[in-house]
């Protein structure tokens, strides 16, 4: 197995950091596979992880400069490893103002991911750090657990509203109770709720939008338009969250404005998905029943 | 609003009466401090009370954070609009915020009222007035030496006027405030006196104190000390906070003459 990657443009080095400055403020721990067009950033649906799942997915064109790798054998060829990526954020962090940045599969006393970072330098010699990341080999026996999760059959899907906001009133509420309940219907309206024996508060947002799903905007939909349209619009679905792991979701956010696309199945899932140029990150929170 | 209530926030119940001349938000401990803060009606854009009096107690915290639900920060060129009902004995009391075109309801369930202290501090029974600027006042409040259970106020027509004391493990520290400093506004003060408070019950005073642009302290003839802050809300309007506190009984007052 190998993999060699170089990242140049000092905006791409800094829009990998934050991505993955978001992953490390959702997971302690995470999957990163590696394949020859992809770089894809994975947690799994376990108990341990408290029933969150995230699908994380960077065309590595738009990062990297230099790309090469070689998956496990020819007819698998791809490189699954668990790392912690607070560890590659710390790594980075020393990339900000970097001429390149190298990241590189090695075996030292443990397989590593190895960051080389060129930075610039008064004086004409040149000034490199070098941090390795250790990481875990994951067995090609597991490599099922990571695959990319389906596309729920949602029963509304909307565009959220600015998360800054949502963030303000669910920090908030955080303070008020444990759980929070999300409803939202096809007529762009969403509703934040706590209740508890002695306040309850509810935030009405209104205007909102949504996606238009089509199979041609996204091969992997198995949805159809129809299904959403067979409801009324106006009708509410909710699921209870717990709100501490919303809140988190929310305040992860790093990488800059973008739209999120929020979908419901009711009182079963609930599904972020946002989408940027060059990244998508799905996110599921488990669902607490009413 | 929310500034004004921060500054009596010291314990999580505060009782709520309502009248025609606006809202008083009283917050007690221990039975020897009370805080006051009043909420007139001019502040508000309307204001309209069915009943002469209307009384509830209710969960300050709650309150609190239902009224900063958009953040406590304002950005700016936003403003947050606030409507509250009230609708009888046993009804909850509910706010609806408005920010941005996004609305926000609460309800907050009321409680049974109970009785607060009437600590009977009178204008007539003054003995001690000085009004000053909050400033100065500030960092000496706030440079407080907390191993101190026992702040001394010494208020005199002679030297040393204005004194503030401690006793703490690393020593005494006195802070004095001359009458002739331009921090003072007013001194009336006609008999030195010296009063102990337990410096706990004090310390929460120090946010009413932080917000406001000027203090009145004022001691009567029980020794009993009332604060009465000025504090400008956001919007430029006065509004007052007062505490009342009661002097530290385990120690005896001594009056120098």
């Amino acid at each position: 197995m190998r993999f060699r990657g170089k990242l140049v443009d000092i905006g791409c080095i800094q829009h990998f950091t934050r991505v993955v400055s978001t992953i490390s403020k959702l997971a302690k721990t995470c999957t990163l596979r590696i394949n020859q067009s992809k770089l894809y950033f994975i947690l799994s649906e376990r108990v341990v992880n408290g029933g969150v799942s995230i699908w994380c997915e960077l065309t590595q064109g738009h990062f990297f400069n230099e790309f090469n790798m070689e998956g496990l054998a020819e007819d698998a060829n791809e490189i699954f490893l668990e790392l912690t990526p607070e560890n590659m954020v710390k790594s980075l962090k020393s990339a900000q103002n970097a001429k390149w940045v190298k990241m590189k599969l090695t075996k030292k006393h443990t397989p590593c991911i190895t960051f080389e970072v060129e930075l610039p330098s008064l004086t004409s010699h040149s000034r490199t750090v070098v941090h390795d990341v250790p990481v875990s080999v994951i067995p090609k026996r597991l490599w099922d657990e990571f695959e990319e999760p389906e596309m729920p059959d949602f029963d509304v899907s909307i565009y959220m509203p600015p998360l800054k906001v949502v963030r303000n009133v669910v920090d908030r509420m955080k303070n008020l109770s444990n759980f929070v309940v999300l409803s939202a219907n096809q007529s762009g309206e969403l509703i934040l709720k706590v209740e508890t024996d002695l306040v309850s508060v509810s935030t009405h947002f209104r205007d909102l939008t949504h996606p238009q799903w089509t199979k041609d905007k996204d091969p992997n939909v198995s949805q159809t338009p129809t299904q959403t349209q067979q409801r009324d619009p106006q009708e509410f679905v909710e699921v209870r969250v717990d709100i501490r792991k919303f809140a988190q979701f929310l305040s992860s956010q790093q990488v800059g404005p973008q739209r999120v696309i929020c979908n419901i199945v009711d009182n079963r899932i609930i599904h972020f998905f946002l989408l940027h140029d060059d990244v998508s990150l799905q996110y599921f929170m488990p669902v607490v029943s009413m | 609003m929310s500034t004004i209530l921060k500054a009596v926030h010291f314990k999580e119940t505060a009782l709520v009466i309502a009248s025609a001349m606006g809202l008083k938000v009283t917050v007690e401990d221990s039975k020897c401090i009370q805080a006051n803060a009043f909420l007139q009606a001019g502040i508000f854009q309307e204001f309209l009370i069915k009943e002469e009096q209307v009384t509830f107690k209710i969960n300050l915290t709650v309150l609190l954070e239902c009224l900063n639900i958009f953040g406590s920060s304002s950005t700016p060129g936003s403003t947050t609009a606030l409507r509250m009902c009230y609708a009888g004995y046993g009804s909850p009391l509910v706010l609806m915020l408005e920010e941005g075109g996004v609305l926000t309801n609460c309800s907050i369930k009321t409680q049974e009222p109970d009785e607060t202290l009437d600590f009977n501090f009178c204008s007539t029974n003054v003995i001690n007035k000085i009004i000053m600027k909050s400033e100065c006042l500030k960092e000496a409040f706030n440079e407080l030496d907390m191993t101190s259970e026992i702040l001394q106020i010494l208020m005199s027509p002679d030297k040393p006027y204005f004194r503030l004391s401690t006793f703490g493990n690393a020593g005494s520290t006195h802070s004095d405030f001359p009458k002739e400093s331009d921090m003072v506004e007013a001194f009336n003060c006609t008999q030195t006196q010296t009063n102990r408070y337990k410096v706990s019950l004090l310390k929460p005073s120090v946010k009413a104190l932080s917000s406001s642009v000027r203090v009145s302290i004022r001691t009567d003839n029980r020794g009993f000390l009332s604060l009465q802050f000025m504090i400008k809300n956001e919007d430029g309007q006065v509004c007052f906070v007062e505490y009342y506190c009661a002097p530290d009984e385990d120690m005896e007052e001594d009056y120098d003459s």
